[in-house]
């Protein structure tokens, strides 16, 4: 619940829904009285506006565009590890950010601002964490063997901390003496770093020259460990009887109280054989539950299968969290994840995070690989579809990343189309340039009536500020005749005041747009009747202006200065009409005086009268 | 959540009604205090206070724009019985450098013999054409034939709801698959009869309106209604704000070739939500109509949403608590958040890694971790 001050109790709560955000304020409906007058602006807490993650929506776009068009014709078996390899893309891209994040959380200066870039920087670990587990289980679907490889990968970059510890304990005077030794050294082992273990180990054989040959023996069994090789020639079975002759071996040296006088030694041997009660004993350094999973899968279930997993997960989870402690959400996804219930990690995602995301682009990577369809979801695409919309309304309402959205709606076959026709009709029309790219955007799309209504709007906008030209070439654009009609009349009303007209360099290039509407028409040929008789051309401009008055496109109101524009080529002594041409200018001064308009006045008729023509009659 | 600003609206007396313009980019008020403000936001997202102007003799209960594509301009209707229609007139160029702009009255509307309770206008497609309902039970829609002269408004249409009307909402599909509809609520309270809604449907041979349903389940008093924008659906979705918030589905079913009547529906009622425990004032949809808000007497504004299986849920909720304002306006506020105990733990979510657990830090790795605020909704992100 989010409160919201200045509104008192026994107060309604106006709203307004706005692009990206709700204003309320106070109010008391059907009533009148005095009260708090302002008005909130509530948002949702915003990714969007940091300028950081921006760079992990521009990338990660681009990363969705390239996935949309991978072929689906391929075989499977090739297109898995270009799935693999996209989903590598992602979370580079999220450790980028986070990386960036972290360096800015840590040198900023200013308390609220670090809080905030650290939580930022903890919720892309989260995301990371999960994504990772995603791909390795769901996406590079690793059968027994390699699973337990890469759930070491997973452990031992997300344990990042280990790494540092023994850069400190390496760097001091006498490493092996160091307080923090033996916890780099049980990481190491922790995580299956058997030869780093080893190389620090050998730090203390050197320090204690009587106890060598227990240090020699600890680095023998640390040595023939196996690891399954999944590209080499040992088949899991193989694998399984080798790693159980090791575990025999170790298991012999402890009972043998090989290392009895060395405690330290003692637990490795024990972590070695994956004892449990010893590697609780190891909270600390395992951190996690997830940890203790993976470490305790290593040392007594390397072959673990996919489907056993969760057995396994269950009861590490219990094991390792206190029983007052209540799971939470970022345990019950993993969990999920473990259960290879991906429906259930979605939805569990959605709501822990704010963000749309990562859901999005994780389900949508999901739905290519077709799991979400093997889930028996029969509304699996319809729930790509949903998330993405989501996400890209989201960005739509940012001045910039809304671009971005565009391409995610394109690839939303149901209500992608719909959803881009509403949102872009509300991307604020700043600038022309804006107004340009958002008209090229729905050109390409041919939602013509989008188009027609952003000119029509920036045509409006043009004309109230009186900017016929740009109004003009607005109209035109939107094929708005009648719109076109009004402001080529706007036009000629200018002309008939000022005498002159404005946005020449429009009007004169008109070309076949001015067959858009008659006034237009008429007003691009009323221009060139002017440029011809600037010329001097005058054979082909008393042609025109003829033309332009028996042609009936001239509104009535022009007919008079069209007479009047006749009249210096009538008075010249050469006559640049011929005697039918003269009948018809006859006509129309007939038609005109009968009209009775306003622009007939006494002067013109009388000058027509006393031209030549007439007095040739 | 948050609250992002705070602007000082500077009525005098209770605002009624707040509405932005197509783009977002510019706000009205409305007030007891009888004036409009129109307000612009600027690049910086600051709002600043265009004009301000005195539009009724009586309370103005709502105000609303028209389509940018007919320019800027205003309508809003108030207790004194009139609706009236605003133009904004560019100004000298000192005016706009002081950042003010002029609204001139184009008409007042004064067919109704009591109360203008709702202005809307009709979706841009039927041309500039405004509707208005009164406490007298009459519907009127104008339209101005002429888009360059907004001084010329005539009535095309006075429909008797015999009810008292509190709210229009006029369904914005433009689609040629069905005719222009609107649906009107009524506040009268006789609780006896029922059908508080009315649905009203254009008959294209007629040329007039017809009634084409009343929603006879809903018997209380209504406050507001609003058609969902319509995405391309076949059937149609409203909601109500009466003593609950209700949504309903209206599928048209299929006419007969030789019927000239009015559609036939079958009315669904998709949600109904008492979560406001008391009368609900007001509903609204936002653009994709994913999302529904609505205020109620308790004080709150709610926000439902439905998830990809269209299951309805209450996915935030905002409450006034009382305390003054502090401080400018432009300044984000304390916020004071309500924490149940369920919400408690998704909190402190994604705490799962080393630190948080154990309570001590590790370098780099995990600070404690928290979401970047409290979370606040309680069903939140609803997917």
């Amino acid at each position: 619940m989010q409160k919201i001050p200045a509104v008192s109790d026994g107060k309604h709560m106006g709203f307004a829904w706005g692009p990206g955000d709700i204003l309320v304020y106070e109010t008391l409906h059907k009533a009148s009285g005095s009260g708090s007058s302002f008005i909130h602006e509530v948002r949702k807490d915003e990714d969007i506006y940091s300028p950081i993650l921006r760079k992990l929506f521009n990338e990660s776009h681009h990363i969705f565009v390239g996935l949309q068009t991978i072929r689906e014709d391929l075989p499977s078996k090739s297109r898995k590890p270009q799935f693999v390899s996209i989903s590598k893309n992602y979370r580079s891209v999220i450790r980028a950010c986070m990386e960036e994040l972290q360096q800015v959380a840590v040198s900023t200066k200013d308390g609220e601002a670090a809080t905030q870039y650290g939580n930022q920087v903890s919720i892309l670990l989260a995301i990371e964490l999960i994504w990772n587990l995603c791909e390795v289980l769901f996406i590079d679907a690793a059968p027994a063997g390699s699973l337990l490889l890469h759930l070491l990968d997973w452990v031992r970059l997300h344990k990042a901390d280990v790494d540092e510890k023994a850069r400190e304990v390496l760097q001091s005077d006498s490493p092996a003496e160091h307080r923090d030794y033996w916890d780099v050294v049980v990481s190491y082992v922790l995580q299956g770093r058997l030869d780093e273990a080893r190389q620090m180990l050998m730090k203390q054989a050197t320090l204690q020259p009587a106890a060598r040959n227990m240090y020699k023996l600890m680095d023998t069994l640390l040595s023939k460990m196996p690891f399954f090789n999944p590209s080499g020639t040992q088949t899991l079975t193989e694998f399984d009887v080798k790693w159980r002759h090791w575990h025999e071996e170790v298991d012999r040296c402890l009972q043998d109280n090989s290392f009895a006088s060395n405690k330290h030694l003692e637990i490795i041997c024990k972590l070695l054989l994956g004892d449990e009660d010893i590697l609780l004993d190891h909270k600390e350094l395992l951190g996690t539950w997830y940890h203790f999973l993976v470490t305790r899968l290593l040392f007594c279930h390397p072959t673990v299968k996919p489907a056993e997993l969760h057995y396994y997960a269950q009861s590490c989870m219990t094991m390792f969290l206190d029983s007052r402690s209540v799971p939470e959400p970022l345990d019950s996804i993993l969990l999920a994840a473990f259960e290879f219930d991906i429906h259930q990690v979605i939805k569990d995602c959605s709501i822990a995070l704010n963000n749309w995301w990562f859901v999005a682009h994780l389900t949508d990577l999901l739905d290519h690989c077709k799991l979400l369809q093997s889930h028996n979801l029969h509304f699996g695409s319809n729930l790509r579809e949903f998330l993405l919309l989501e996400y890209a309304s989201g960005l739509f309402t940012h001045h910039s990343l809304w671009q971005l959205a565009v391409d995610y709606f394109d690839h939303c076959p149901e209500f992608g189309r719909v959803y881009l026709e509403l949102q872009i009709e509300r991307v604020p029309l700043d600038t022309e340039r804006k107004a340009l790219k958002v008209l090229r955007i729905c050109e390409q799309r041919q939602m013509s009536e989008q188009v027609r209504s952003i000119c029509k709007i920036m045509a409006m906008r043009a004309l109230r500020n009186n900017r016929l030209g740009s109004a003009l070439s607005w109209s035109i654009r939107a094929k708005d005749a009648a719109f076109a009609t009004l402001i080529s009349e706007r036009f000629l009303q200018d002309y008939c005041t000022r005498g002159t007209f404005s946005d020449l360099d429009l009007i004169d290039n008109l070309g076949p747009a001015m067959l858009l509407s008659d006034r237009l028409t008429f007003l691009g040929k009323y221009r060139e009747f002017h440029k011809l008789y600037e010329e001097k051309r005058f054979t082909e401009a008393a042609k025109l202006l003829l033309s332009l008055m028996t042609a009936k496109i001239a509104p009535r109101s022009f007919w008079m200065t069209l007479l009047t524009d006749a009249l210096p080529l009538l008075e010249t002594a050469r006559s640049w009409f011929n005697s039918i041409q003269k009948n018809q200018i006859l006509m129309t001064l007939t038609n005109c005086s009968f009209s009775l308009h306003e622009s007939v006045t006494e002067v013109d008729l009388q000058r027509l009268q006393k031209s030549d023509y007439f007095s040739s009659v | 959540m948050f609250v992002a600003r705070s602007i000082a609206a500077d009525h005098k007396d209770l605002i009624h009604d707040v509405s932005y313009d197509f783009h977002g980019r510019r706000m009205a008020t409305c007030s007891s205090d009888q004036s409009v403000k129109v307000w612009d936001k600027s690049e910086n997202g600051e709002w600043h206070c265009t004009a301000s102007w005195k539009t009724h003799s009586g309370s103005v209960w709502r105000v609303t724009w028209a389509h940018p594509e007919f320019g800027q301009v205003l309508a809003s209707c108030s207790f004194d019985r009139t609706a009236a229609v605003w133009e904004e007139i560019v100004g000298e160029s000192n005016d706009k450098q002081r950042g003010l702009s002029h609204w001139i009255k184009r008409t007042t509307l004064v067919d109704s013999r009591t109360s203008v309770t709702d202005v809307k206008f009709a979706p841009k497609h039927m041309g500039l054409m405004l509707t208005t309902c009164s406490a007298d039970g009459v519907v009127r829609i104008y339209e101005a034939p002429d888009v360059m002269n907004l001084s010329q408004w005539s009535l095309q249409h006075e429909i008797s709801c015999k009810l008292s009307c509190s709210c229009i909402s006029w369904n914005p599909s433009s689609s040629r698959a069905h005719p222009p509809m609107f649906a009107v609520g009524s506040d009268d309270s006789n609780v006896t009869y029922g059908g508080k809604v009315q649905i009203y449907e254009y008959n294209e041979n007629t040329r007039k309106y017809g009634k084409a349903e009343t929603l006879m389940t809903v018997t209380d008093a209504v406050h507001d209604i609003a058609f969902a924008p319509n995405l391309g659906r076949s059937f149609h979705v409203l909601a109500i704000a009466t003593k609950d918030v209700r949504i309903f589905k209206l599928v048209p079913m299929r006419k007969e070739s030789t019927s000239t009547g009015p559609t036939k529906f079958e009315v669904q009622t998709v949600a109904q939500f008492d979560n406001h425990n008391s009368q609900v004032w007001r509903v609204s949809w936002n653009i994709t109509s994913t999302l529904l808000a609505s205020s109620g007497d308790d004080g709150c504004v709610r926000l439902w949403k439905a998830n990809y299986m269209d299951n309805w849920k209450c996915t935030g909720i905002l409450k006034g608590d009382g305390s003054p304002l502090t401080g400018s306006s432009g300044q984000p506020t304390a916020m004071s958040t309500v924490v149940g105990s369920s919400v408690q733990t998704s909190q402190n979510a994604l705490n799962g890694m080393s630190a948080g657990r154990i309570g001590k830090r590790a370098p780099f790795a995990p600070p404690l971790r928290q979401l970047t605020s409290p979370k606040i909704y309680q069903h939140p992100a609803y997917y």
